[in-house]
């Protein structure tokens, strides 16, 4: 999977450079997470702004994260999502969960 | 066939790299649909959606991620329905015991039913003589 990963100011971005998020390639990002949490990082922004399509793996890998977040005592935030993927965290909830910022910069303010 | 009728029949390796073609497929579909009323974006991603999520559902769960079996595509679309049929080959499982998720709990899976269910109008899951059948249909007025 295709992942571009900065750092600014101790916040992790991860911009997702892909059409699609699904359960082909969902477990890269999954993992990639993972690794960022257990190697010390705190603060993980995801950039969904290439994303088109994202299924129920695509948005289990991002809960994972959330998760991970939570239990190392960090945040996972994301941002620029496209409408259509934005109706499907609207469909199951997960708005509630997540912070969702409409810009990266926007989303960097708030960690 | 109805003059208006498309079918598409495909067969495809038991393989997660074959998800974006056949979510392709279904898009392309959607916006064949000259008399669609609604919003033919958010139709053809639900198609992409639920072909996806039902594929997806046949190679990790009912063939149990073997790569030689083959998942089966029938895709049947009229001006007024849209009609999914998703073959495996595999054990299967019941439908009617898979729960909705609990939206109080975070949990990593458990959601691609719930969005197949959501987005169609009937959904069932059966066995036939070789394997089992997910059937999804769609009102299209």
């Amino acid at each position: 999977m295709n992942l571009k990963i900065e750092k600014k100011n101790e916040i992790v971005i991860i911009y997702v450079k892909e059409e699609r998020l699904d359960a082909h390639n969902s477990g890269d990002l999954k993992t990639e997470m993972q690794r960022l949490f257990e190697e010390g990082s705190k603060n993980i922004l995801v950039d969904l702004h290439d994303v088109r399509f994202i299924d129920s793996s695509g948005l289990g890998a991002l809960v994972s994260g959330f998760k991970n977040a939570i239990s190392h005592h960090g945040n996972l935030k994301l941002s620029t999502l496209q409408t259509q993927v934005k109706s499907m965290f609207e469909l199951t909830r997960l708005h509630r969960v997540f912070e969702i910022y409409t810009s990266t910069s926007e989303a960097l303010d708030n960690f | 066939m109805d003059k208006r009728e498309i079918e598409v029949d495909i067969k495809v390796p038991n393989q997660t790299r074959y998800l974006s073609l056949i979510g392709r497929i279904g898009e392309d579909i959607a916006k064949e649909l000259d008399k669609y009323s609604g919003d033919r974006e958010t139709l053809a991603y639900h198609i992409n959606l639920v072909l996806t999520e039902a594929m997806v559902n046949a190679i990790k769960h009912a063939n149990a991620g073997d790569p030689d079996k083959t998942v089966h595509i029938f895709i049947n679309i009229t001006d007024n329905e849209l009609f999914i049929r998703v073959y495996d080959n595999g054990q299967g499982f019941d439908i009617n015991a898979i729960p909705p998720p609990d939206f109080t709990q975070l949990e990593d899976r458990g959601r691609g039913i719930f969005l197949i269910r959501s987005l169609m109008d009937f959904v069932s899951y059966r066995k036939v003589c070789d394997g089992n059948v997910l059937e999804m249909r769609k009102r299209l007025h």
